[in-house]
């Protein structure tokens, strides 16, 4: 081999190991760090077991915020057409924070109710993030198909 | 009458711009100079009718012409005058026209300062931006026409979103875009030379100014838009990795692949494809950043609600323009490559590396922000991914370049030799040394923190050694050339932002506190005390403004009013109140009455003590102006008459061939 292939070869090995590496490093961090979306019907038929942390989209509750009087302790259920979660979340709301409106919570199931770490309502009245309306879409279509399937266990 | 005159010049500008993307070409590839002398007056006739109608959106603004949808949109009669200017880019359609604007702007610049270069190749670059340009105005013509008519016209118009109401944010959207397009000027540069087949040294000379300045903005807008997110969002962070924020990030990421390998082109004439390629991939990444911010396809705190015509035309516009110049780029660029050979221990090794890391970095961060698309797509579900992928990611590809960046001005073209860099390696590494170990009795073995100081003692001792040299070496007068000086500066920029962004992420304290008036609480040191809330009111809001002093052992360190401010409309927002300080920032948000029915009862106030924080944006600064200041080398600005005739005849001669 002459100097310059000998060269290019330790370049091309080099840029190989470096792909193959961060290509790894992507893989594992991407799998550490994927938050699936799942309205409070799709975690209550169980779809959201396999997750430790998730996102939990919907409609804020008309009446259902509590707060604690003694902390920033402050208690909501998020709704969607056919199920409601309760969530906890121990800190500020933001601005957009409203009965009534679409509300994103990132966090954990505990004891059957939703511990949130990270609340997001950044949209206004009218507008509803595509991802979530997207994803109550799809819970109201499953839910049927879920119906008729609880039916059929039910009768026999 | 007015806006429809705003319409019919944008339709002039598309005609004129039609002309300046297809005659030139055609001229350059039939050698004819009748047909690409026509590139330079219909680009400026473009700009002329560009900018009125851009000068028309202004005035109906300043107006109140809530006849027009986008004004009635964006606008009402209490927003002062100056953010009534800030709502002209306030929304999508006016973004794009300032978009059209901006590129006039550039391609103007270019037209003026081209003279020395070779007709041919002008034309072409000049024909290159001019497609861009039609495609940036049928996109406003056909789908986003901010001339509408709302009627009957509505007595007041609604609002400009409150988070934009914000002197950051009034100029954060120009800059940025100065920076986005200032990038369609190397990308030109890269499609003319690859449509000649040949890409002559002088002409990276004289491209290398541009994409500095390009770079320069796209910091400074980069660093507004930080800012602006830690002053205003009132969660005190300063980067979220939300995607619009990547949307950003991968061009200047790209950018400065570019910068460093446009060196190297124009020094040794080697990695001349690899440079094309980057700067195709800073454009194609602009215009992704540009669409991605407006367009509403991910979930981000800039969304706006989506038309899936435009959607569609995006997809289509991104497909022709990346598409299209690496097709181009597969065709021809065997065909331009070559230059001189280099050792492994060389100036150019080291850029490469770098060059490397940054482009990977930048592929990063596109999977992470393009992935939720992907998932969609593949129907994986709705997912999003977590900013850890970044935080763990984007340092680990960073180290290799902290590493080898105090060698770089060390480093000789070609080949380099071993015991002056040992020298570095052992000077720098004991000052890092030295500064971790005290700083680890310091911080109390935040590792995080001794980390930065470490890796910004290193970037920065090395960067001054260098300075040293030069100053003992050399005679008075050369010490510095502004290229170089730009490097230095750029290069200390980024010690500068290891310190604020390592030693504020982990020496910060932050608090939700529940507070009454009258209640202390304490953070990092600071006694943080609720005095109360109160009325306020503005020009076009109201607010509750809470008072907190806040003091240090006993003595007061500065007094400050947080507001929650309701706008027209009910749109509430935070307004934050900073105590800044070059060691530490203090920062105080208030989060909502604990009664709503009691106001001046207790509140949720958000505490915070960032130390160093402002570090972060003093080395963006500082990076920006070394981008600034190494553009403006006189070494780009020679005329090289000469050269450039010769340069002429070969391309003739080789484009004939």
């Amino acid at each position: 081999m002459n100097p310059t292939r000998q060269r290019r070869l330790t370049i091309v090995i080099a840029v190989l190991v470096a792909v193959i590496i961060s290509a790894a490093l992507v893989v594992y961090a991407l799998q550490q760090n994927m938050n699936y979306l799942f309205t409070p019907s799709q975690v209550q038929a169980g779809e959201a077991t396999r997750y430790q942390n998730f996102r939990l989209g919907g409609m804020v509750k008309q009446g259902s915020i509590q707060r604690s009087s003694d902390s920033l302790k402050v208690t909501f259920t998020v709704i969607d057409a056919s199920g409601a979660m309760p969530v906890e979340y121990n800190g500020i709301l933001p601005d957009l924070f409203r009965e009534n409106q679409s509300v994103i919570a990132t966090g954990h199931m505990d004891d059957g109710r939703f511990v949130a770490t990270e609340v997001l309502a950044k949209h206004d009245e009218t507008y509803m993030p595509q991802e979530l309306k997207d994803a109550m879409a799809k819970a109201h279509a499953g839910k049927h198909i879920d119906e008729a399937a609880n039916q059929d266990k039910a009768q026999p | 009458m007015t806006p429809e005159l705003g319409q019919l010049a944008l339709i002039l500008a598309l005609l004129l711009a039609l002309a300046q993307s297809t005659l030139p070409l055609l001229g350059a590839w039939r050698n004819n100079r009748a047909l690409m002398a026509v590139a330079r007056p219909a680009a400026s006739g473009q700009a002329v009718f560009v900018a009125l109608a851009f000068a028309i959106l202004v005035s109906a603004f300043l107006h109140f012409d809530f006849s027009v949808q986008y004004v009635a949109d964006n606008s009402n009669l209490q927003l002062p005058w100056y953010y009534r200017i800030a709502a002209v880019w306030g929304a999508h359609e006016g973004s794009m026209l300032l978009w059209v604007l901006i590129l006039n702007v550039w391609t103007i610049a270019l037209a003026l300062f081209s003279r020395q270069l070779p007709e041919v190749f002008v034309a072409r670059v000049l024909a290159v931006l001019g497609i861009i340009s039609v495609g940036f105005l049928c996109f406003i013509l056909f789908t986003s026409n901010p001339f509408g008519r709302l009627l009957p016209m509505p007595p007041d118009g609604a609002d400009l979103n409150p988070i934009l109401q914000d002197p950051g944010m009034t100029f954060h959207p120009p800059v940025l875009y100065m920076g986005y397009v200032g990038f369609s000027v190397a990308f030109a540069f890269s499609i003319a030379a690859l449509l000649g087949g040949s890409m002559e040294q002088s002409w990276v000379r004289w491209a290398r100014p541009w994409t500095n300045a390009a770079w320069g903005f796209l910091s400074c807008g980069i660093v507004a838009g930080s800012w602006w997110a830690y002053a205003e969002l009132g969660w005190g962070g300063w980067w979220f990795w939300d995607p619009v924020e990547n949307a950003s990030f991968m061009p200047w990421l790209v950018g400065v692949a570019l910068i460093h390998a446009q060196a190297v082109t124009e020094k040794r004439g080697s990695l001349r494809a690899w440079t094309i390629l980057l700067s195709l991939f800073a454009f194609s990444l602009s215009l992704l950043g540009t669409f991605l911010v407006r367009s509403g396809i991910l979930t981000s705190v800039h969304a706006f609600a989506s038309d899936p015509r435009r959607g569609f035309y995006i997809l289509c516009f991104l497909a022709v323009v990346v598409g299209g110049s690496l097709l181009l780029y597969a065709l021809r660029a065997p065909k331009v490559a070559g230059g001189k050979a280099f050792a492994l221990v060389s100036r150019e090794s080291a850029i490469l590396i770098g060059n490397l890391m940054f482009t990977v970095a930048a592929a990063m961060v596109l999977l992470g922000t393009l992935f939720p698309l992907l998932g969609d797509a593949l129907n994986l579900g709705k997912i999003s991914v977590g900013p850890p992928y970044f935080g763990l990611l984007f340092p680990l590809l960073m180290l290799p370049v902290v590493l080898l960046l105090p060698f770089g001005p060390y480093l000789r073209w070609g080949k380099s030799d071993a015991p002056l860099l040992r020298q570095v390696l052992v000077r720098a590494g004991i000052a890092a040394a030295a500064c971790a170990v005290i700083a680890a009795f310091l911080v109390q073995g935040q590792l995080k923190a001794i980390a930065g100081v470490a890796s910004a003692v290193w970037v920065g001792v090395g960067v001054l050694l260098y300075v040293l040299r030069r100053w003992r070496e050399m005679p008075a007068g050369r010490r510095y050339p502004a290229e170089m000086a730009g490097m230095l500066l750029a290069h200390l920029g980024v010690a500068v932002f290891l310190i604020g962004v390592l030693l504020s992420e982990s020496l910060s304290v932050t608090r939700d506190v529940r507070m009454s008036p009258g209640h202390v609480a304490s953070v990092g040191g600071y006694d943080f005390r609720f005095d109360g809330v109160t009325q306020t009111r503005g020009p076009n809001w109201e607010a509750e403004q809470g008072m907190v002093t806040v003091s240090r052992k006993g003595e007061t360190v500065a007094v400050m009013h947080p507001q929650k401010r309701t706008y027209a409309h009910e749109q509430v927002q935070t307004t934050s109140a900073i105590d800044a300080g070059i060691t530490r920032d203090l920062y105080v948000a208030l989060g909502e009455p604990m009664d709503p029915q009691h106001v001046e009862g207790a509140w949720a106030l958000r505490l915070y003590t960032k130390p160093f924080i402002r570090w972060i944006w003093g080395g963006g600064l500082l990076m920006m102006l070394g981008g600034f200041v190494s553009a403006a080398d006189r070494r780009f600005r020679v005329k090289r008459t000469a050269e450039a005739t010769q340069t002429a005849a070969a391309s003739v001669q080789e484009s004939r061939a």
